[in-house]
């Protein structure tokens, strides 16, 4: 297929408006905003849809055109229900955009004064509101054709279309993994999460609540975009200030316990490698999964749930987090834990279904009680009179204090992996990570391909370090083996890779493997702002990797909080007694059948 | 209902014909003469397009692929329109023949026919009939002795929307996805049914190449206008004496059509159905023929009993219902049109408004996906152009309540 008019277009500087049209998905050509005349053509043509194969004269502006693109936007206006001041898209609406910019400003075909469609909250984390749909299918592609995942599709015919799940069940009984991608990119209001703010103000309105924020990786090299601030741009030290200025007792960093995850998740590994090439146990599988992504998680444990056994136990940086507030945090300071509210802000939406999963009660209390997205808490700032940019800068809160850079890297995909290579290098060979890896950045693992393959040869092998000294006796038996790594990122990615373990190819000789449900990691997540594009996601992705060049700890081994909390908490050591118990988890078989 | 018992005469289609005798003749011709003498008979698309038969058949004869198909679109939907159904009762050599030939021209190992869903009954007899072609080793392989020409004929039942008539959205129904039409181009002559080159022709296009192969396109072209030759199969309904299916020659007038059919006190004609466009008295001496009032065979009779608005409510509740929903101006422009005639049948509307509903409607001629959302408003622009007085005057007694 040749370029398409809409991107000759803008190749030359011609706006065309769009509405279906997303640079992520595949063409729909629906909408019909985008028509422009095509010389020797009757009709108007979609300038997304159409590829130009022979010279073509457009033009993009004629009064058929113009009065065309208005009866769309009179004609998407009349089925709108809603007020777009009572919507949380007012002022980044598509839809209202376009109005704006076509000087729309009364009902040409009148306005539906009543609801059609019953909101559908019963997803902790995806929110559907089909009144403000306007039948784009953007959510469609996304959720069938980007994520590969299929549970919403176009229902009815004519004016009785709809979006709809299976069976027109609600979100919460179908196989949704609660990525949220769908909202992302969303023109208007019809999709957006499940959102706790007002629980989350009433508990900071409560003097008798000791209210905590964690705050992940990919949050604040986003959430400037949400004041206005090109992408590309962390605003961590700000987001620390504003936080308590809103409220929050604590401001804790997740990378604190992403660097605790890679060190319980690297141990699991360490150990099912033992376990496998040196007591040749076959109950140990391998390769091992990530299970940092709850979206990629409930989508295993939808599609492939037979491979559960491979799913890493560590339990995600969110919820081993919530876990250590409750119990180490809050005894040693001295707070009873039914008084802590801990709050997660998060890239994702489906950190809201993970922290409401009924295992997630290890410290004997709900581990974390909101999950919190970036846009969402954007809009609490602004809500308490704050413009981030202009924040001071502060830092973490203790015992947690500032975590390394590689927790901070969990944000892009690939992130994950490259934080455990740098440990487990370390451990194992004994070889300092930047001698191997220029300015410790192992680029085979970055970037966005949507699959990325690595095979790092074992050489040498150093003493075993004092952290892991229970576990295992020597490093020997990994002298001369090639450790083989893979990534992928976005649901349709995730599949190819499980199809070829399923049938046995390369990927099934990986020894571990990272898995994202969102396309770009977490800095493309489902709570991220809107838009999304692949630009964007690469100017996020950047800002992370710059913020860890910056940081003088980049190893998670090297995080004298993590070492700290060993000594202090978890004194059995990673997958130790303590640390199972709150810091690993189990899953569900859940297949895809619906009920 | 028409029935078999009926003896039909026309100038082409309802001319006499031996099953196969158009297929040994064409297998003894080469393909490109073929194609020629369909180029010269000038055949167009019979199901209401009207888009040059041979242009599709020597795109796709051109098209490289290890695999071509040609379908047989007999999802014969539009209201009025029951030719199709005659054609598959009564004539299924000539459609069938047809699609050997074809397949033969192009290069098509598998032919489809994509029938009505409300056609279910003809589906056995249907079958059988191909079942006997097999026999007679009009299909399978090595057809009629011609070594390496294999070709076989499949039924699929529709499941009765509309739009599967559009070419895309047949194919996306025929691959088990939504009936909804595709972006074009690319077209189906190069990417078609699984993404093959493939050929889409009504039924009575494909009921009419076997006479054009047997007596050539000279022939042919005497019949009808320059621009559209040959003949042309009509649906008749209505209030008329004798409805049913009629062929004559294209540029026959409507006035003579409807003497033809000894319809009395005619005052209008919809003319392609609930997509085409209705005609007053004094549009009677208008031609049927693509360049002047074109249809796919559709023509529905009106007395001077008929409510006019009435028939275009009925039009317009068609097409908020058959829209297939996916692009704006179809999905919503027609349930707009609607509310206009529903606020006119009370009284309850402004001219202002009128002529808003009137742009919208061009809008939706040249902004909607495909060819239902193009017509869909032919009616609703035509009936208040050509009744205007009839349908703007009720409150003063100008129109019957019947």
């Amino acid at each position: 297929m040749g370029t398409t008019i809409l991107e000759a277009c803008k190749q030359n500087q011609v706006y065309v408006p769009t509405l279906c049209h997303h640079e992520d998905l595949c063409v729909a050509g629906v909408c019909r905003i985008c028509v422009v005349e095509v010389e020797g053509m009757r009709t108007l043509q979609a300038s997304c849809a159409f590829p130009i194969t022979a010279p073509i004269k457009i033009k993009t502006s004629t009064p058929m055109v113009r009065k065309a693109r208005k009866h769309i936007i009179d004609l998407l206006l009349s089925e709108h229900y809603g007020e777009c001041y009572s919507c949380f898209r007012n002022n980044n609406c598509e839809l209202q955009t376009l109005a704006k910019e076509y000087g729309v400003d009364h009902y040409n075909f009148g306005h539906v004064d009543s609801p059609r469609f019953e909101i559908d909250d019963s997803s902790y984390s995806v929110v559907r509101d089909m009144d403000k749909c306007i039948l784009c299918k953007r959510c469609v592609r996304t959720c069938i054709d980007l994520q590969e995942v299929g549970v919403l599709e176009a229902i009815g015919r004519g004016y009785k279309t709809h979006i709809g799940t299976f069976g027109e069940k609600p979100l919460a009984e179908v196989i949704c993994i609660n990525c949220g991608q769908c909202i992302n990119r969303c023109p208007t209001g019809a999709l957006r999460a499940n959102d706790p703010r007002d629980e989350i103000w009433e508990a900071i309105d409560n003097p008798n609540k000791h209210v905590v924020i964690q705050t992940a990786p990919s949050p604040r090299a986003a959430i400037g975009e949400e004041f206005g601030i090109e992408p590309g741009h962390s605003f961590t030290g700000e987001m620390n200030t504003a936080l308590r200025r809103i409220g929050f007792d604590k401001v804790f960093d997740t990378n604190f316990t992403a660097d605790l995850t890679i060190m319980e998740e690297g141990t699991e590994l360490l150990l099912r490698l033992y376990k496998a090439l040196v007591k040749k146990d076959s109950s140990v599988v391998i390769p091992q999964f990530t299970s940092c992504s709850p979206g990629w998680v409930k989508y295993l444990e939808h599609f492939y749930p037979e491979f559960i056994p491979n799913l890493s136990s560590a339990k995600s940086p969110q919820q081993m987090f919530g876990a250590l507030i409750k119990t180490y945090y809050a005894k040693k300071n001295n707070i009873d834990p039914a008084n802590v509210v801990s709050v997660a802000v998060m890239p994702c939406a489906a950190k809201k279904f993970e922290c409401n999963r009924p295992e997630m009660t290890s410290s004997g209390f709900k581990d974390v009680d909101y999950g919190l997205t970036a846009r969402e808490l954007a809009q609490m700032i602004k809500e308490a009179g704050i413009y981030l940019p202009e924040m001071p800068k502060s830092n973490f809160d203790d015992p947690f204090g500032d975590a390394s850079g590689a927790g901070l890297i969990f944000g892009a995909t690939g992130g994950v992996m490259e934080a455990a290579l740098r440990t487990v290098i370390e451990l194992v060979t004994g070889v300092k990570v930047e001698k191997v890896f220029e300015n410790m950045n192992i680029m085979p693992v970055r970037g966005f391909e949507g699959i990325r393959y690595a095979e790092l040869p074992i050489t040498n092998v150093g003493p075993v370090p004092k952290v892991l000294a229970h576990l295992v006796p020597n490093w020997d038996w990994l002298k001369g083996v090639t450790l083989k790594v893979a990534v992928a990122h976005g649901t349709a990615n995730a599949k190819k890779v499980m199809e070829d373990i399923k049938a046995g190819g390369k990927f099934s000789e990986c020894h571990f493997i990272e898995f994202m449900a969102c396309p770009g990691g977490c800095i493309g997540g489902g709570g991220q702002p809107i838009p999304t594009n692949a630009e964007i996601r690469k100017k996020r992705a950047q800002a992370i990797y710059a913020e860890d060049e910056s940081l003088g700890v980049r190893k998670s081994h090297e995080n004298t909080h993590v070492l700290k909390l060993y000594e202090e908490f978890l004194t059995d050591g990673p997958c130790g007694h303590t640390a199972h118990k709150l810091l690993h988890t189990h899953y569900t078989k859940r297949g895809k059948f619906i009920s | 209902m028409e029935t078999k018992s009926k003896k039909r005469t026309g100038p082409v289609i309802f001319s006499g014909y031996e099953r196969g005798s158009a297929i040994t003749k064409a297998l003894s011709m080469n393909r490109e003469d073929i194609l020629l003498e369909i180029r010269e008979s000038k055949l167009r698309g019979r199901g209401g397009a009207g888009f040059p038969t041979s242009t599709k058949w020597m795109l796709t004869a051109a098209a490289l692929s290890d695999e071509k198909f040609i379908i047989c679109n007999a999802d014969e939907g539009e209201p009025g329109t029951f030719k199709d159904r005659v054609l598959l009762i009564e004539y299924p050599e000539l459609v069938f023949d047809g699609m050997v030939i074809a397949a033969y021209t192009i290069g098509a190992q598998q032919g489809i026919v994509y029938l009505r869903g409300e056609y279910e009954y003809l589906y056995k007899s249907l079958q059988d009939y191909l079942e006997q072609m097999r026999k007679d080793n009009l299909l399978g392989k090595d057809i009629l002795g011609k070594k390496g020409f294999a070709f076989d004929i499949s039924v699929f039942l529709g499941s009765g929307a509309y739009v599967c008539g559009e070419e895309t959205a047949l194919i996306e129904s025929l691959e088990g996805q939504r009936g909804e039409a595709r972006n074009r181009p690319p077209y189906p002559v190069n990417t078609g049914y699984m993404g093959k080159p493939t050929i889409v022709n009504n039924v009575e296009t494909l009921a009419t190449v076997p006479h054009i192969i047997m007596k050539g396109s000279e022939w042919y072209k005497k019949m009808g206008t320059g621009k559209s030759s040959g003949s042309k199969l009509f649906s008749v309904s209505g209030d008329c004496e004798k409805p049913g299916v009629y062929e004559l020659p294209w540029g026959t007038k409507i006035s003579e059509l409807l003497q033809l059919v000894e319809a009395a006190n005619t005052k209008a004609v919809q003319v392609g159905g609930a997509s085409g466009f209705c005609y007053n008295k004094s549009q009677f001496d208008r031609a049927l023929a693509y360049e002047d009032a074109a249809t796919g065979g559709s023509i529905m009779i009106f007395n001077e009993s008929r409510d006019m608005l009435k028939v275009l409510d009925n039009f317009m509740e068609f097409f908020v219902d058959e829209s297939c929903g996916q692009c704006t101006p179809c999905r919503i422009g027609n349930v707009k049109l609607l509310e206009g005639v529903k606020m006119i049948h009370k009284g309850e509307y402004t001219f202002a408004y009128i002529n808003k509903l009137k742009e919208l409607g061009k809008s939706m001629q040249v902004a909607s996906k495909c060819g239902l959302g193009h017509s869909s408003s032919n009616a609703f622009l035509s009936i208040l152009e050509n009744f205007n007085e009839e349908i703007f005057n009720r409150a003063n007694g100008g129109a019957n309540e019947n």
